[in-house]
């Protein structure tokens, strides 16, 4: 979501966005701190000629190495977010939406954030999920919806754990233990991190956490210009939430802990480093802040602050950013730096099961998961395995989905329907022939009864045409079968007519009748009578090919 | 004949213990399970025998949904699911589900405690029934079974209110429950999307009230409540916990504040507390500007409004006190009424519906003389005020909403008989739709006549589709195919189709070229055909309808031209007679062609 003003704003896209309430709202604040982070440091100027290519090719690395330079864009604007955001419109899970009468679009919970969905795209026939960032595991948001997604003609799989091959538990366990130990020693700790997400669950292991490993007297900071709408937003959507939480709301309560953690005072949060928390700054101490990349927000400062101690440790829990990359501006660094990445994407074992449930015809995805990582080639466990294997793809590509529309629903009006006679072709199966009008309205197709014959009218036409025009609406039977050549010759002899030719083609028989300069084309599926306009022979003919073929 | 039936249990030409049994598509739905705030007999509760008199309940509903928290909808599901019986799933949002057991617990606390009443249900019984429950969550569709759906609409009204829509293939009831169609201070408004239903089910409380604007409404109400308080009055606002008191509360909060007042004002029972605790985590359900402003303020957490003590109703001097319940009928409200009802300079101030037989009601109608339990009359000097602030939609609201919905017909519960047949006058008026107000008991029986939705071979649409982008779009044309009942197409059958196909040759004495040939064919054709659909294609041929017509060179005589009309059997007289007419030749070239 964090790219959508790019799209709104930039490429004159005028079409509706759909998303959940929890996604615009907690989406909105993550894109609102981005925003404040980077108009606190305006540059003066920005440079742009490294990005040609051939003065690229010439830098030092990474800077060489960078893909696709050309396409990096400014940070928007909060008006230009606000604006991207007012496009949305707000849907919940298992809302069907219709588009255009033509596919029906659903969002299910994802189970990995505040109302993030996976997605099915289906027509009456056909259907694709769209399956992305979803988490097997149970933390605070609704459990993932697995069961809405069978039956998938294809399924897009992506948004896979960054890091396969870490347990989120193990992770936090970690976290915690190096969180004691450096705050026993008197150092602190600084926690790089986005303001939503996973902090919640961090925030709500720390609670139970925090007085068993006698951290009370510890003061937690939690410091993002959205910090406190974050926390405040985190306890009204109680419905998003899992059951847990939300028999907690029942009761009435707030969902998560940390309401209790911020009354109790161990848990402080503040706008920025400046104004409140420069009065109530006490050392030792935790923070939360971001941006995880290190290069902006008020994390920066504490690196500085705190990187010349080996008291202090710095833990990164967000899988986003190569850790090694982010501290490389700030080396030499004498302070500690743990690496627990939390994750809780689904990673390749789960992935696996998930498809076991789901069972989709085909599955797309990038073409990383087709492989095993790069840096640990022989982990073949590490990439997607199926049956039959899965369509991979890489950016910029167009895939065509490997199946084909054959059907759509029409409906049959109740007056049409009435008039239907089927038959019993063979038990268990009837046959109705159906000659109705086709009405097409918002993609939605219905037959309705043909209209009644008009007759004509008018004088004028009489009086030149000997016979009415006619009409052309009396229904004729549908035909079928197909007419055996030699049977059909023996039958016209019989009928009086000689001098009777067959040829061969390539797909059928002709039949010609020299005397009357006429020509019979018969194929499996058609006949075709080429007549001079001898009206009483075309009729004749025509009853003798009739008696050959089945009518409903 | 496909049909809905609809029978009201309660809530038919009455207002109370809602409750509408609805079979629509072989399913059978029960919309709400109200108990009746009138009596205290065996009428408080719907009549469930109804439905079956020796089977199981859960055998003859598919589901039951409650529409909101309000115990005239939902305080008869103890006594239905665990006494009379029933163990299908209850559908009702998140909220209703938060708050119900509360307010259940609540009205079984002042009948078995305060009255004494037997037979009731128990704690337990209320906690084993909303085990049943299943939430649903706004727009949500939910599928009860493979052909059963259900679906819930924003209807203002309390928290977590909503409207229901219940629909079968494609036949579909809306039940809206108590909505609310404007805005208040915080819900917000009724809506509902086009979804066109077969029918829709509609309260009409206040069928024939047309309400004037709320903002005069609110001024009137802080006036009243400022002149008695300035003259040293005490002002009684009997509530229920939920809705309408937090409503009134954010009023007087901010009229306070603004004005300065110092007169306490106190929130009755231990409810208030908690019941502002759960519009504060259900705060999405509010309206739009609380929602945006939440987190600077919250409007929930209220300055000037504190706790109500019982022995603060004897202190002296001026106070305004939200007490429970609503309508006089029992409880708090009503001791602290037959403390104030004696002095003049008290006021109690009605804000909302009161049912026949409840303290509420006999006041509001004039009596100035009420006989209390023990024979003691009761004499009331203090001013009596109505004000409407209930949140049930007005006359035009409920307008409003059936033009939004565009029902096939209406049905009106939940108001009074008189006011109804008003409103179904004005609504068959307006509308053209029919419209029903049944009694308890009595079953309003619509056939409905659901189209039926079967597969179509995208290759035949499409190639029907395509011919309908002709110049002639709008004209009907017909489609023929074959509707096979069972999953095998038609050559599984062993049966291909055959086209059967003519050509005649016909003969023109023309000496022009081809092409101007047909065009002259093209012309005369379309000057004596006007009912059908004449083209004349790119390449050179003519269409009539689907029959094709060539002009070909002769190859031995360059005077006469060779018309080749050619059509399918399908369209057998059209060609036959097209022939029989070019043979009659072409009417002489327009001036300008020889």
């Amino acid at each position: 979501m964090m790219a959508l003003p790019y799209i709104t704003e930039h490429t004159g896209f005028t079409g509706t966005v759909y998303a959940t309430e929890p996604t615009v709202q907690i989406g909105r604040l993550l894109m609102e701190e981005l925003v404040n982070f980077t108009e606190r440091v305006p540059k003066a100027q920005s440079a742009s000629l490294w990005k040609n290519k051939d003065t690229q090719r010439l830098l030092p690395s990474p800077l060489k190495d960078a893909v696709e330079v050309s396409t990096w864009r400014r940070c928007y604007t909060m008006q230009e977010v606000n604006s991207a955001l007012s496009k949305i419109q707000l849907v919940g899970y298992s809302q069907k939406i219709e588009l255009f009468g033509a596919v029906q679009v659903t969002p299910l919970s994802s189970g990995y954030a505040l109302g993030s969905s996976n997605w099915i795209i289906q027509s009456h026939y056909e259907k694709v999920s769209y399956v992305s960032g979803s988490s097997l595991l149970t933390t605070h948001p609704q459990p993932m919806d697995q069961a809405s997604l069978k039956n998938s003609d294809v399924l897009v799989l992506t948004g896979l754990t960054q890091i396969p091959t870490a347990n989120p538990d193990g992770m936090v366990g970690e976290f915690f233990s190096n969180l004691a130990l450096t705050v026993r020693n008197g150092g602190n700790v600084l926690v790089p991190c986005y303001p939503s997400g996973v902090i919640y669950d961090l925030l709500e292991c720390l609670y139970q956490y925090i007085d068993s490993a006698g951290l009370s007297s510890i003061p937690f900071y939690f410091i993002s210009p959205v910090a406190n709408s974050s926390l405040e937003f985190s306890q009204i959507f109680a419905e998003w939430l899992c059951h847990n939480k939300q028999t907690k709301v029942y009761l009435p309560e707030p969902p998560f802990p940390h309401a209790e953690l911020i009354q109790t005072n161990k848990l402080k949060h503040y706008p920025s480093i400046h104004g409140d928390f420069s009065n109530d700054f006490r050392q030792p101490c935790v923070v939360f802040t971001g941006h995880p990349s290190l290069r902006f927000g008020d994390v920066v400062h504490f690196m500085e602050l705190w990187g010349k101690s080996s008291l202090n440790t710095v833990i990164f829990t967000e899988p986003d950013f190569s850790y090694l990359e982010a501290l490389a501006p700030y080396q030499p660094l004498a302070m500690k730096c743990i690496y627990c990445p939390i994750d809780t994407r689904l990673n390749f074992i789960q992935v696996s099961k998930l498809l076991k449930e789901v069972q989709p015809l085909h599955v797309v995805c990038p073409e990383q998961y087709t492989q095993p990582p790069p840096a640990q080639a022989h982990r073949m466990d590490l990439m997607i395995d199926c049956q039959p294997p899965p369509m991979s793809y890489r950016r910029a590509e167009v895939l065509a989905l490997p199946f084909k529309r054959r059907y759509e629903k029409i409906e049959i009006m109740p007056e049409l329907a009435d008039s239907l006679v089927p038959m019993e072709m063979k038990p268990g199966v009837s046959l109705a022939t159906v000659s109705a009008v086709l009405h097409t309205k918002d993609n939605k197709h219905a037959l309705q009864p043909p209209p009644r014959p008009i007759q004509p009218t008018g004088g004028k036409k009489r009086k030149r045409v000997t016979d009415d025009i006619p009409d052309c609406k009396v229904l004729k039977p549908l035909l079928s079968g197909s007419i055996p050549v030699e049977q059909f010759v023996q039958t016209l002899e019989k009928h009086g007519f000689s001098d009777i030719k067959v040829e061969d083609t390539a797909k059928g028989h002709i039949v010609l009748l020299q005397e009357a300069e006429t020509l019979i084309q018969i194929e499996e599926d058609s006949t075709h009578i080429i007549c001079d306009n001898d009206e009483m022979l075309r009729v004749r003919l025509r009853d003798l090919v009739l008696k050959f073929l089945q009518k409903f | 004949m496909p049909e809905i039936r609809v029978t009201p249990l309660g809530a038919g030409q009455d207002v109370g213990r809602s409750c509408i049994l609805v079979s629509i598509g072989g399913k059978n739905v029960m919309l709400d399970c109200g108990m009746h705030m009138g009596y205290n007999d065996d009428r408080r509760f719907p009549d469930f025998s109804y439905i079956t008199r020796n089977g199981r309940l859960t055998d003859f509903l598919d589901c039951v949904i409650i529409s909101h928290f309000h115990l005239d909808h939902c305080g008869a599901l103890p006594y239905f699911s665990e006494m009379v019986g029933y163990d299908g799933p209850i559908y009702m949002t998140h909220p209703t589900q938060a708050i119900c057991p509360i307010l259940l617990e609540d009205y079984r606390k002042i009948a078995v405690d305060k009255k004494g009443e037997a037979n009731f249900f128990t704690s337990q019984m209320i906690k084993d029934c909303m085990k049943k429950v299943v939430a649903v969550r706004l727009h949500q569709t939910v599928q009860v079974d493979e052909e059963l759906q259900i679906k819930a609409y924003y209807a203002g009204h309390v928290l977590g209110a909503a409207m229901f829509q219940i629909k079968v293939g494609s036949e579909s009831v809306v039940y809206t429950g108590d909505y609310n169609m404007t805005p208040d201070r915080h819900l917000g408004a009724a809506w509902i999307d086009k979804c066109r239903p077969n029918l829709l089910i509609t309260e009409s409380t206040y069928a024939t009230t047309i309400r004037d604007s709320k903002r005069c409404r609110e001024r009137d109400f802080l006036k009243k409540v400022h002149e008695t308080v300035e003259r040293g009055g005490k002002v009684l606002i009997p509530v229920f916990a939920l809705g309408r008191a937090q409503e009134l509360c954010i009023l007087l909060e901010t009229f306070w504040e603004r004005m300065n007042l110092k007169a306490p004002i106190y929130f009755s029972t231990g409810l208030t507390e908690k019941a502002n605790h759960y519009y504060k985590l259900f705060i999405t359900w509010t309206n739009q500007k609380i929602r945006k402003t939440f987190v600077q303020r919250n409007m929930f957490e209220f300055k000037h409004i504190k706790a109500f003590d019982r022995a603060f109703a004897d202190n002296p001097g001026p106070m305004v006190v939200f007490a429970t319940p609503g309508m006089l009928h029992a409880g708090q409200s009503l001791q602290i009424f037959r403390k104030w009802a004696g002095n003049e300079k008290n006021m109690v101030i009605m804000p909302g519906y009161c049912v026949q037989g409840t303290v509420g009601h006999k006041i509001l109608s004039g009596q100035r003389k009420l006989e209390m339990e023990g024979r003691q009359v009761l004499e009331i000097r203090m001013q009596v005020e109505y004000m409407s602030f209930s949140a049930h939609a007005d006359a035009k609201g409920i307008m409003q909403l059936v033009g939004q919905a565009e029902p096939e017909s209406v049905l009106l519960v939940h108001g009074e008989a008189k006011k109804m047949e008003f409103l179904k006058q004005k609504i068959e008026q307006e509308f053209r739709v029919s419209c029903y107000m049944p009694a308890n008991g009595e079953t309003v029986t619509l056939p409905t006549s659901p189209s039926i939705p079967v597969g179509i071979s995208l290759g035949l649409l499409k190639r029907e589709m395509a011919q309908g982008l002709l110049p002639d779009a709008k004209k009907p044309r017909l489609l023929h195919g074959t509707l096979i009942m069972k999953d095998s197409a038609l050559k599984e059958l062993g049966l291909a189709e055959h086209q059967l196909r003519f050509t005649c040759r016909v003969h023109l004495h023309d000496s022009r070229k081809e092409q101007e040939t047909a065009a002259r064919v093209y012309s005369h054709l379309k000057s004596l055909l006007k009912d059908h659909c004449v083209q004349h294609l790119p390449d050179g041929s003519v269409t009539v309808e689907s029959i094709l017509i060539q002009a070909a060179a002769h190859s031995e005589d360059p005077g006469t031209k060779v018309l080749l009309v050619s059509w399918t059997y399908q369209d057998e007289e059209l060609g036959s007679y097209l022939t029989s007419l070019l043979k009659k030749g072409l009417p002489p070239a327009p001036s300008g062609g020889s």
